[in-house]
């Protein structure tokens, strides 16, 4: 259960930000490779917000679908998991789908 | 308030001791106009710092850190016992043990002579950077040094964390199933050392190692994989080679 840890860093990062404010709502990126779980993080975020700046604030999730490249021959390719070969037999790098990111928040 | 980071947990206890409590921020009159602020950060930032912080630490002392990981049960304590008894002549070795709950480990560590200080993450499932900077200060380790960190028994959170470690261990026993690597993939990415153990077992169950050990590459190509058994020794030669020929390495580059 990561994503509590995951939730808690949000939180702080946003309740350091909003110097007084009321934080209404949050937009992070996460990678679909990023071992992240949405629905828990949103359960987690809620708990973690409580008693903040960032109580009661929506958590908007935008999901970044993994992508990987292939080493042999460059073609780009969709990762469901984080690692793939290449219809070529290449190892996949993974390019994108890893991002843990808070974007912004609205403040009020 | 924490003099490191100023942050952390009220459930976390360093050697029985809580680290620090958590502050919480309360405000009565919101403006009334929503703005927008842009924060454009990396949400494991903060770990991420922390754990660089630990890197130069470890640097600035000589102090090859290994952060050992696994599923509960897979012979990390067994491992450290052995390397330690086996090592102690050739190499200091002292230690960080995580669990959730007790001091069972860290008891057994130091019945081999090393230094060890636990840390207790309460339900927390993972180290991070700021527990280890807690621990180190405590356990205060030598220079021209290793330090074994023994992360909590789980093959998927303590992936996510970097510690401020020179080297990432995933440790697998064949009691556990060749199909490991393929259902717990992140962490057999973020490694660069795999330890196969208890291959003293081999005879009586059913693990392929060969299926094991392709399934991990095709998770990480990169992977260097070690076979041993800490029970019988078998194998232990190759890893203290690796551990010492690291931590040389680690000290020319000092």
């Amino acid at each position: 259960m990561h994503e509590m840890s995951i939730a808690t860093a949000i939180v702080d990062a946003c309740a350091e930000r909003a110097v007084g404010a009321r934080v209404l709502r949050v937009r992070i990126e996460i990678g679909q490779l990023a071992a992240v779980l949405p629905d828990a993080l949103r359960f987690c975020f809620e708990i973690c917000a409580q008693g903040t700046a960032v109580e009661g604030a929506e958590l908007e999730i935008l999901e970044i679908p993994g992508r990987g490249r292939c080493e042999d021959c460059g073609a780009t390719l969709a990762l469901a998991m984080p690692f793939g070969r290449c219809d070529c037999g290449g190892f996949a790098r993974i390019v994108g789908g890893e991002e843990l990111r808070v974007k912004n928040m609205e403040v009020a | 308030m924490c003099a490191t980071c100023g942050c952390g947990s009220d459930q976390v206890h360093v050697h029985g001791e809580i680290i620090h409590a958590h502050e919480h921020h309360h405000h009565d009159d919101p403006a009334p106009q929503a703005r927008t602020v842009s924060l454009e950060q990396d949400i494991l930032a903060k770990n991420r710092l922390l754990a660089e912080r630990n890197r130069g630490w470890f640097a600035g002392r000589e102090v090859f850190a290994v952060n050992l990981m696994s599923s509960p049960g897979a012979g990390k304590t067994s491992i450290l016992e052995r390397t330690i008894r086996e090592l102690r002549d050739r190499l200091p070795i002292s230690v960080l043990e995580g669990d959730q709950a007790t001091s069972a480990d860290a008891e057994r560590i130091r019945a081999t002579g090393a230094s060890v200080v636990q840390i207790n993450t309460g339900t927390g499932c993972h180290l991070d950077a700021h527990m280890v900077a807690h621990g180190v200060e405590h356990l205060a380790p030598p220079r021209n040094s290793v330090l074994l960190i023994e992360n909590v028994g789980n093959l998927v959170c303590p992936a996510l964390f970097d510690l401020g470690e020179q080297a990432r261990v995933v440790v697998v026993s064949v009691t556990e199933g060749d199909d490991k690597p393929l259902k717990y993939p992140h962490m057999f990415r973020a490694c660069d050392t795999l330890l196969i153990n208890k291959i003293d077992l081999l005879p009586y169950v059913r693990f392929d190692m060969e299926r094991c050990i392709a399934n991990a590459r095709q998770v990480n190509p990169d992977l260097r994989v070690l076979r041993l058994s800490a029970e019988t020794g078998e194998g232990m030669g190759t890893w203290y080679e690796f551990l010492l020929g690291a931590a040389a390495n680690a000290r020319e580059r000092a």
